[in-house]
């Protein structure tokens, strides 16, 4: 027994030994780190509550929104603290808890239902700004350092689809293709996926006047089993054109596997340019390009500015784009595109214009933008006003819930 | 080799078991364990992030106790992980493989958040609230513990099986109630019950909001210890885990303690889900058991269903787990480097009741 523990101690002290040799190189590596240092605001520190990590297409345009972010206004890496892969529950409130107790002045937390638990994070820590994408409480809830950011990603929504139309129109005019009929992957029945999809839907219609859709809804943001099957089941109903609301590449790579077993079929993606996984099929993207919002608002947490309660930007403001053209795309697809995004710059079209669309047979002249009541039916704020549904106008989530003639939802709850 | 077989044909060394082992003795083993787990994780830190593991630990330790709220999260999730093991220190001790905790912490998480959401909007006052809370969660997991408990006594199934099978009943009645419950509408999640009214919420004592979860927890540990070392309910699960004919023989109703057992154990589980629920989250969600309920069973089984020594095991799980968290965040690893080193850890430790069980004689050298 002795000598099996002095052999015991022999191992130990060998291996601490080892330990203790490489102490140097640790301290060598991070002193380095220490010295670049110096930009003058190195006590500034910025805090990021993430839903994923950068596998996740969503969290990955957030991250690198946050580094061009960091890169415009000089930050170093150690300024910067990421928090990964937090869910939707109190881990929330605990995480932004400490980022402000590890000295974080402002805080971004990324996934629509972290919401309530930044917002108790906000109550607590008045000296902290609190900033929270996707939600809709900042208006209603009389915080000084609380806001919530959006970009008017319809507006790029809207512009793939006129890029989806054209492809429509083109296999249409070719005589492929008789029954103009898109099928659309979406999230959840909530207002973003609702003004994503009628946005899509309209710029298809812009181009192909008979054009319809139905949506599959998939109950989840990432899931690549069930956004593959429901690309599968709107396929195998005759859509020729597959949208998405969704976070992965499950669509667009079910539809890569269709065409390829000769099926006419193309592929609009979300977030992540799909080329890689659809290399045939994928026709465009529509992109947050979050790097714009997350500048403005950095800068204004470090200038110690007053905060508003909503900041959104779409094109006007190059904070929503369409990624890369895929080589299926029509001709003249490029030129639709920059006319569509010069008329939306200029203010002379309206996405959601409502001579475009109908509910129910006929032309919308009111509908209600904001729920005070928590009913979740919308019950204030006019929101059509000169003509066009004015989205993203009082508060920067998305409120459209229309639903207009020619969609059909096939799973709603 | 073949010269020395003249000798004894003695192995280089053999194991036997240990006839009882003194508790200073038991206790250096597992400090022995302890530390050289901790050396092995370190090298691995080495191989793969070229850091000083020293810093690692100390990383560690900031990242369990670096700020109050750390030290105060890391005290609740102690109690949480705590009042599980508690809940399933008598099923287990009666060789009752209760599987199902995280179903008995849900059902009762599901009645306290019920009870948050809807005696909220009726404004009931503050005590009944919280009688009522306390009340349905024991009930439910009570119940949810009880099934299988008769169904075993009744019919022998087995409860390893069934107990595991409840589970996943408990989590789709969960998302049944998140889809019913959840706002705002669309988000597929409860958000903070009552964030304003703060109603059905633990009150801050001493300026801590933790501060009650420790006080029921820590009277659940004294409780249940007495409960078990000295009642005669305690006795006679003793007597069902050793073996049931025994019990049988000493004319104890083995059904009888089968279901009560597992009415209490799947009880407590709910008040743990009352705990996460009413004095942690406010919120419900199908995460808010996490896997703990399984976690426990490691804590209760590793204290021998001595509660009082279930309080340092879960600490140091919890502790564990927060470091790894902060060694996964400073240094930019992925959560799986996190688990690697609490893989480690647990791996010695578990490894260390062998040598606390069993002996290792080497082979006597003949001068």
């Amino acid at each position: 027994m002795k000598k099996f523990l002095a052999l015991l101690l022999a191992a130990l002290m060998s291996l601490s030994l080892v330990a203790c040799g490489n102490s140097g190189s640790g301290t060598a590596s991070s002193s380095a780190a220490a010295s670049g240092k110096d930009t003058g605001k190195s006590d500034f520190k910025v805090g990021v509550i993430l839903i994923g990590d950068e596998n996740e297409g969503y969290t990955a345009a957030h991250i690198e929104g946050v580094k061009a972010a960091q890169q415009a206004l000089g930050l170093t890496d150690d300024q910067i603290i990421y928090k990964y892969n937090i869910p939707e529950d109190e881990t929330c409130y605990d995480t932004a808890t400490d980022l402000v107790e590890q000295g974080c002045k402002v805080i971004f937390a990324n996934s629509f239902s972290h919401e309530s638990y930044i917002l108790q994070a906000a109550q607590e820590n008045p000296d902290v700004i609190f900033c929270h994408a996707t939600g809709t409480k900042a208006r209603t809830a009389g915080l000084k350092n609380f806001c919530n950011y959006f970009e008017n990603i319809y507006e790029a929504r809207y512009v793939s689809g006129i890029v989806a139309g054209l492809k429509l129109k083109e296999l249409m005019d070719a005589g492929k293709v008789k029954d103009p009929y898109v099928g659309y992957v979406g999230a959840f029945p909530y207002a973003e996926v609702v003004s994503g999809y009628t946005a899509f839907f309209l710029g298809i219609r812009s181009i192909v006047p008979d054009a319809h859709m139905d949506v599959q809804y998939t109950n989840s943001w990432f899931d690549i089993t069930a956004e593959g099957e429901a690309a599968n089941a709107l396929m195998a109903k005759g859509c020729v054109i597959i949208g998405q609301h969704a976070d992965s590449t499950g669509a667009p790579s079910a539809v890569e596997s269709a065409f390829k077993q000769g099926k006419t079929v193309f592929s609009v993606g979300y977030n992540v340019d799909m080329l890689s996984v659809a290399p045939d099929v994928a026709l465009t993207s529509p992109q947050n390009n979050w790097g714009v919002l997350y500048t403005e608002l950095i800068k204004t947490a470090m200038e110690g500015g007053e905060f508003k309660t909503d900041y959104c930007g779409g094109y006007s403001e190059d904070a929503v784009q369409i990624s890369k053209l895929g080589t299926a795309c029509a001709a003249g697809t490029e030129e639709a595109v920059n006319t569509a995004i010069a008329a939306i710059k200029d203010g002379s079209l309206h996405v959601f214009d409502t001579k475009t669309f109908t509910v129910g047979g006929k032309e919308v002249t009111n509908a209600f933008a904001t729920d005070t009541d928590g009913d979740f039916t919308p019950d204030a704020d006019e929101a059509i006003i000169d003509g066009y549904y004015h989205e993203s106008y009082f508060q920067s989530a998305p409120s459209f819930t229309l639903r207009i003639d020619g969609i059909k939802e096939l799973n709603a709850k | 080799m073949s010269t020395n077989s003249h000798e004894h044909s003695e192995p280089l060394f053999r194991i036997s078991k240990r006839t009882g082992i003194s508790a200073p003795k038991a206790w250096i083993i597992r400090g022995i364990a302890l530390l050289m787990a901790l050396v092995v994780s370190g090298l691995v830190i080495f191989a793969i992030v070229k850091l000083n593991p020293t810093k690692v630990y100390i990383a560690m330790f900031e990242g369990a106790f670096g700020t109050p709220k750390r030290s105060w999260v890391t005290i609740r999730d102690t109690m949480m992980m705590l009042c599980i093991a508690i809940g399933l220190a008598p099923a287990f001790k009666m060789r009752f493989w209760n599987i199902g905790a995280e179903g008995q912490i849900l059902m009762g998480g599901i009645a306290t958040a019920a009870c948050m959401i809807y005696g909220g909007k009726a404004a009931l006052p503050t005590p009944l609230l919280f009688a009522l809370m306390l009340v349905t969660s024991v009930a439910a997991g009570a119940v949810w513990g009880m099934i299988p408990g008769v169904f075993k006594a009744r019919w022998n199934t087995n409860e390893t099986l069934f107990t595991l099978m409840m589970n996943y009943v408990a989590i789709q009645l969960t998302s049944f109630c998140v889809s019913k419950w959840e706002n705002p509408y669309g988000s597929n999640s409860v958000g903070i019950i009552n964030q304003l009214t703060q109603k059905g919420w633990f009150p801050a004592i001493f300026g801590q909001p933790y501060t009650l979860n420790v006080i029921i927890v820590m009277a659940l540990t004294v409780a249940m210890f007495i409960y078990l070392k000295y009642s005669k309910h305690g006795y006679e699960i003793a007597v069902v885990g050793d073996s049931e004919n025994t019990a049988r023989y000493a004319g104890i109703s083995v059904r009888k303690v089968y279901v009560r057992t597992m009415a209490l154990s799947g009880a407590i589980c709910g008040i743990a889900g009352f705990l996460a629920v009413s004095g942690a989250s406010h919120t419900i969600s199908t995460s808010t058991a996490g896997g703990r309920g399984f976690t426990a069973i490691i804590v209760a089984w590793l204290a021998k269903f001595n509660t009082f020594v279930m309080i340092l095991i879960s600490f140091l799980l919890i502790f564990l787990e927060k470091g790894a968290i902060e060694i996964a965040s400073r240094y930019n690893l992925n959560d799986y480097a996190s688990q690697i080193i609490t893989g480690i850890i647990l791996f010695f430790i578990l490894g260390s009741e062998f040598f606390i069980n069993y002996k290792v004689n080497f082979r006597r050298r003949h001068n």
